[in-house]
């Protein structure tokens, strides 16, 4: 049982930690426009492609698997890539509508997911592509639990991340500009805050966090493909708002503690019914879990108590 | 609502040139191909459906972003009603309005939880509670069939005569469709509508001017849900089958992009809206491979040229109306 429960709860931890990178990205947008920004997942996706090609081009070039150093310098160039689409999309599809009403940039953000999902579809590769395996498969026995070098990766680069960005929005001025557009755009303005810096930089970072988040999720399960990002981009935005939307700690603290959610609640009911339930139920479990923190307790873990009127940020449509 | 001294022609010229259209329409649309009457026939379900969240979303405000589980209890209440799935074979009338009721009771079930959440968080909750009802219908094999769907559903029989045809449901929807229409309008320039214009204008100063919020809300969730569950019933018959497929958070967007891209609230900007967003891409089928690009590169332009939709609130069809002559 130890056995069980161990396993169960590192698998958690790992598909916490990508929940957490890509959560960050829906939350530092929605704090700072208020914006669902559905593109996101897509950014996810494009990501792990990235990386896959990076790869390809790099054992093409040295005749096997890469090193340490060039896997390093493929994540950073993910990193930035993807990174840099985030700010062009921000640019083009987002800043004319942030004026409209609510609903329009959601839209808009919603034919860009529409779009790139599209030309990945339709330029790359409408099946699965086989990603190379950049890690060493070694694997420990803990408490009885098989526990890979991926899975112990996976984990402490996402916190090592997440350390990274904590520090730079407490300790940096571009941060602390992000952290001052996020609570209160107006006033940012009027302390003389040129906002487009700090929400292009929010465009990069959560962008590039999420594209490494592909690439983690892609090595671990072995493949990419053009639809990878949808679930499990709604499942990342379910721990945002878990964690409480727009709080920066919270989406870190809600990807794992959806991942766990997730991983217990799929893992024990059919134990628990004794296979009334299975696992497929899963997704119900996350969605479920949505539908109770936003009506029991909307601000999440982090997020700061949502009044009726605090809700409405302004006129709707 | 200023009523100018009308005069008898021209009242009765407006209510020609209508009814004109509408024999015409009846007359000439059967006998388009089959499946130009197909495709008519999925644009007037969308009418249906969009007339129906436009309560929710154009008159009270509250955006629905799961409108879909509604059309999909509607849908699959026929097809577990009426056919081979549990050897119950129920009339098309009387399952219209069971269904049309459970539907109508999901959406008050609905608004129940939801009365304290406003904004983005009431679109999320109600997203998530459409992807639940889509995943329960997957999933609850043993009722609804999961993935596989429910094959082999009762042909509707109305007033004695089977509805086989696209043709026999286009005579059906047709007028269907202009009583769910003027019901809207009516309903939007009732008291009860004006209750949702003041809720969705300020919320709070409804309540503080004395409008039951609470009931109002609930009763937007409950007649659009319950306009949604007739669609959904039409559905069925029209196609015979049903799987979870078709009730994807996809379909909540596209009657949400109806709605919005035809101009928020406004019923003439629905029938246009649905007329675009079904018609284009049966278009754009020779690409069929580009279309689902095409079709995001033009959500994103037409929302950067015309953030509040094609159609303004102006050209209402009170405007429609008087332009024909009715003053």
């Amino acid at each position: 049982m130890t056995g069980f429960l161990v396993q169960q709860l590192v698998n958690a931890l790992t598909i916490g930690a990508i929940y957490a990178l890509i959560a960050l990205g829906y939350t530092m947008v929605y704090g700072v426009l208020r914006l669902i920004n559905f593109a996101h997942s897509e950014m996810f996706m494009v990501g792990g492609h990235v990386g896959f090609f990076l790869l390809a081009a790099a054992a093409s070039l040295t005749g096997g698997p890469a090193s340490v150093l060039v896997v390093f310098a493929i994540f950073v160039a993910t990193f930035i890539a993807v990174g840099l689409l985030g700010v062009g999309i921000e640019a083009t599809a987002y800043r004319p509508l942030r004026g409209a009403s609510r609903l329009a940039p959601m839209l808009s953000a919603l034919g860009v997911a529409i779009i790139l999902q599209n030309v990945v579809m339709l330029f790359v590769s409408r099946r699965p592509l086989p990603f190379p395996a950049f890690m060493l498969s070694m694997s420990f026995d803990v408490f009885g639990a098989v526990v890979t070098l991926n899975q112990i990766f996976i984990v402490l680069f996402a916190i090592a991340l997440m350390v990274g960005l904590g520090w730079f929005v407490n300790a940096t001025t571009l941060g602390i500009k992000i952290r001052a557009v996020s609570e209160n755009m107006r006033t940012a303005q009027l302390l003389g805050i040129n906002v487009n810096t700090p929400i292009s930089l929010i465009f990069f970072i959560g962008p590039g966090l999420g594209a490494l988040a592909g690439i983690l999720y892609a090595g671990y399960y072995g493949i990419v493909v053009f639809s990878m990002g949808f679930i499990v981009g709604l499942k990342a935005f379910i721990a945002a708002i878990l964690g409480g939307i727009g709080s920066i700690p919270g989406a870190m603290l809600g990807g794992f503690a959806l991942g766990i959610l997730e991983t217990f609640g799929g893992g024990l009911l059919p134990r628990l019914t004794h296979g009334a339930i299975g696992s497929e139920y899963r997704d119900i479990f996350a969605f479920s879990v949505l539908v109770l923190v936003l009506i029991f307790r909307p601000a999440g873990f982090f997020g700061e108590s949502v009044t009726e009127e605090g809700m409405v940020y302004k006129r709707d449509f | 609502m200023r009523r100018q001294a009308g005069t008898r022609t021209g009242r009765l010229r407006a209510v020609a040139i209508v009814a004109l259209v509408v024999a015409g329409l009846t007359y000439l649309v059967p006998g388009l191909p089959t499946y130009y009457v197909r495709v008519i026939d999925m644009v007037l379900i969308y009418v249906l459906l969009a007339a129906g969240l436009n309560m929710v979303v154009g008159y009270a405000g509250l955006l629905d972003l799961g409108f879909v589980a509604f059309y999909a209890i509607g849908a699959y209440s026929y097809a577990i009603l009426a056919s081979g799935q549990f050897d119950i074979h129920l009339p098309f009338a009387l399952v219209l309005f069971i269904g049309g009721g459970l539907a109508g009771i999901a959406g008050v079930l609905l608004g129940i939880p939801v009365l304290r959440l406003r904004g983005d968080y009431l679109a999320i909750v109600t997203l998530g509670f459409g992807e639940i009802v889509r995943l329960l219908m997957n999933n609850l094999t043993w009722m609804t069939n999961g993935p596989q769907g429910v094959s082999r559903i009762d042909e509707p029989f109305l007033f004695g005569a089977g509805l086989n045809t696209p043709q026999d449901f286009f005579r059906l929807l047709l007028p269907l469709v202009l009583v769910a229409l003027t019901l809207a309008w009516r309903l939007e320039r009732s008291i009860l509508g004006l209750g949702w214009a003041a809720i969705r204008e300020d919320q709070d100063a409804a309540r503080g001017i004395g409008i039951n919020t609470t009931i109002a809300k609930l009763l937007a969730f409950g007649l659009s849900a319950t306009l949604g569950g007739f669609a959904g019933v039409i559905f069925a018959g029209l196609q015979r089958f049903v799987d979870p497929v078709s009730f994807s958070f996809w379909e909540s967007l596209t009657i949400v992009l109806i709605i919005v891209i035809g101009g928020l609230g406004n019923l003439v900007g629905i029938v246009v809206g649905a007329a675009v967003l079904i018609v284009v891409p049966e278009l754009l089928r020779e690409y069929s491979e580009y279309r689902m690009l095409l079709y995001g590169c033009a959500l994103v332009v037409i929302i950067l040229l015309r953030p509040r939709g094609l159609i303004d609130r102006r050209y209402n069809p009170a405007w429609l109306i008087r332009k024909l002559g009715w003053r």
